[in-house]
């Protein structure tokens, strides 16, 4: 059996001003026939405005186990979301 | 009949004949095309494949839709695509040529949507409107089966020696069904004297250059112009076309006046 | 349903108090409704059947493009030409989502298709009956595609999240799937005599193969117990068939139509249909491969695969030789 096309994820901006968001996978060649076979799986039906791609092994994630050092601090700081604040009703919206 | 009159009935029948020769273009390639979906070399490329037939599909009702209008006989898109016989078809040989291997299919839609892609940017500027206009949403759609077909004439052409091969053999055997696209006949003046559309030769110096380019960067070695077939856009075919046909017509053929 | 009759390993489920620890923490969270995400530990067993049902799904899809695929070409109007392409393409679009989701397990699609090709993995039964006749693209649409709906819609659900994320996109576009059949089918029996009996005779010959893409009765079945247990499986084989008969028999009414079936009667008490039993040696020997379309479906899979070999190879090499010139004429600029 010959070589496997190379597996991209692929990240699509729906509409201007949003952030690319990951959609998906596919085979490709190269970085360039990933961005033409994403346009003709992932955006079918006009999702999207942008595509990026990057090769599945060229990410790094972060290790499953260490998931609870990684994430826990940030999940205390509840201050950061805007729903920790109480703003009394007279002020109106903010 | 006034003198007048029938310049504009003359007039109106080239503009007629070209219409169709538009559409069933489009709708021959699109069902050559669509013969794929479900036998692609990777699902990629399925996929892919289906968007340019789903295009074709698309430019054929636009086409079709207009001659039928422009006759004045309440044809339909649909009449026109189920209910002619071939003789009335006038889509060059090109585009009815079996798919043989992928690479020829490739090799195919290039050699075509190189000169669909010169065509559609020519009719942009077209005197008729409605031309013009089903132009310039065809043109989006040819610009990237262009992008796309040649992209993938480049390397298979600079591939493999066996993706090399395959890829010169498409080339040699498709060459002389290539010059039918730059002949022009009677409706073709018309059209053009109207400024309807380009003498169609007038297009064979920017394919040639833009076919040749690609084509050296594929590695793939240019044919020379020898004899060329041709028939198609007055409706002398090949065999191939019958049996299009009667895959295509079918159900109307045999259940005439149902409800689809 | 696209996955039939998935075994899972494992001679029967356990309770929490027999499984050491990490086994432990696994099932309390997929009990806690969490996802189990690529990489994270899992039971091999979970693992292995997950290969087995996703990839089991992405093959239905894909060789499911075929019996549709078969009509393109002879579609009766432009339009309908247009609406079963994309249908069919966005068959492939599944199997594609389906297969990347398998991908994560440490799987290959290359040894998907092998497994396929080689007749070690199953498709559905489904797709080895024939379409014979434009009303079976009707019948393919609202049954076939209604069924699968049935099964696919809960399992956006499940407990693996590539898995779960592919179902969500996939049963967005199958909606539309399901309404393009029964479209088809309510145009041509609006139509000539002649039409309307080939709706009927479509409707006879898909019927039972329908209700047999449930599979048979598995309340029984320890394979069935486990991956409810994984939640890879939320609801049983008959629970979902007698849904299935309760959903469309009031719309073969719709269209007029005689569902072929004599124990057919609706119950007051149960409030659903009771119904005939599918000839389930039937669907063995579908399953087995004696179904009438077997071979030509694995043969046309085959076919696209060998024949597409050079193709593929052809773009890799160009890909590497691009990526050395790439490399050279960096080197040579520094």
């Amino acid at each position: 059996m010959s070589s496997e096309w190379p597996l991209w994820e692929v990240f699509i901006r729906g509409q201007h001003g949003l952030n690319h968001r990951h959609v998906g996978s596919l085979h490709a060649p190269d970085a360039e026939m990933a961005v033409n076979n994403a346009r003709d799986v992932y955006t079918r039906r006009n999702e999207g405005v942008s595509i990026w791609v990057v090769r599945s092994s060229d990410i790094t994630a972060s290790t499953p186990s260490e998931k609870g050092p990684l994430f826990e601090p940030s999940n205390s700081k509840v201050y950061r979301h805007p729903t920790f604040f109480d703003v009394p009703e007279e002020v109106g919206h903010m | 009949m006034g003198a007048a009159q029938q310049t504009s009935t003359a007039e109106n029948a080239a503009l007629f004949e070209f219409l169709l020769r538009m559409g069933d273009n489009a709708l021959i390639l699109g069902h050559r095309v669509s013969e794929w979906c479900g036998h692609a070399p990777a699902l990629e490329e399925d996929i892919a494949l289906s968007n340019t037939a789903l295009d074709l599909i698309g430019q054929t009702q636009l086409w079709l839709g207009l001659a039928g209008e422009v006759e004045g006989r309440g044809r339909s898109a649909d009449d026109l695509a189920y209910l002619r016989d071939g003789l009335d078809f006038r889509n060059v040989l090109l585009v009815e040529r079996p798919n043989g291997d992928f690479g020829k299919t490739l090799m195919r839609q290039f050699l075509f949507d190189a000169w669909h892609y010169l065509l559609l940017k020519a009719l942009k500027n077209s005197s008729d409107r409605r031309v013009a206009e089903i132009a310039e949403k065809a043109l989006k759609e040819v610009s990237y089966h262009l992008d796309r077909s040649r992209d993938l004439v480049i390397r298979l052409g600079d591939g493999t020696a066996e993706s090399h091969r395959r890829m010169q053999a498409a080339l040699d055997e498709l060459w002389p069904y290539t010059g039918e696209l730059f002949m022009g006949d009677a409706p073709d003046a018309s059209v053009a004297a109207d400024g309807v559309a380009p003498e169609p030769a007038s297009l064979k110096k920017p394919w040639d250059e833009l076919v040749a380019e690609t084509l050296e960067e594929a590695t793939l070695k240019t044919p020379a112009d020898g004899y060329m077939q041709k028939g198609g856009k007055r409706g002398v075919h090949t065999e191939h076309l019958g049996f299009i046909l009667s895959d295509l017509q079918f159900l109307q053929r045999a259940y005439p006046g149902g409800t689809w | 349903m696209y996955a039939q009759m998935v075994k899972t390993d494992g001679a029967r489920v356990r309770s929490l108090d027999e499984m050491d620890p990490v086994e432990r923490a696994f099932q309390e969270r997929i009990d806690a409704g969490q996802k189990i995400e690529p990489k994270e530990w899992m039971p091999e067993g979970y693992r292995k059947t997950l290969v087995r049902q996703i990839s089991q799904h992405a093959h239905s899809e894909i060789v499911g493009q075929l019996p549709e695929g078969n009509w393109i070409t002879r579609a009766p109007t432009l339009e309908r030409k247009a609406i079963l392409l994309a249908k069919v393409q966005d068959e492939a679009g599944h199997g594609l989502y389906l297969y990347c989701a398998a991908e994560t397990l440490g799987v290959s699609r290359d040894e998907m298709y092998e497994q396929l090709h080689s007749g070690k993995a199953k498709y559905s039964s489904i797709f080895n009956y024939p379409t014979l006749s434009w009303a079976d693209i009707g019948a393919v649409g609202w049954l076939v595609d209604g069924a699968a709906i049935m099964n696919q819609v809960p399992l956006q659900r499940c407990s693996y999240g590539p898995y779960a994320r592919a179902l969500v996109r996939i049963c967005k576009e199958e909606s539309f799937h399901q309404r393009q059949g029964f479209d088809i089918l309510m145009n041509m029996v609006k139509g000539t005599p002649a039409q309307k009996a080939l709706v009927q005779d479509a409707l006879n010959r898909w019927w039972w193969p329908s209700l047999m893409m449930f599979g048979p009765s598995d309340d029984a079945s320890v394979h069935s117990a486990q991956s409810m247990a994984w939640k890879i499986k939320q609801n049983s084989n008959d629970e979902l068939r007698q849904k299935f008969v309760d959903q469309t028999v009031p719309q073969a009414e719709y269209l007029g139509l005689t569902v072929p079936d004599p124990d057919l009667k609706w119950n007051e008490e149960k409030g659903g249909y009771d119904f005939g039993e599918p000839d389930w040696s039937e669907f063995f020997a579908v399953i087995a491969g004696n179904g009438p379309c077997n071979a030509e479906r694995l043969d046309a899979r085959k076919k696209a695969w060998n024949d597409g070999e050079w193709f593929r190879d052809g773009l890799v090499a160009h890909a590497e030789k691009a990526r050395s010139r790439r490399q050279a004429s960096r080197i040579a600029a520094e």
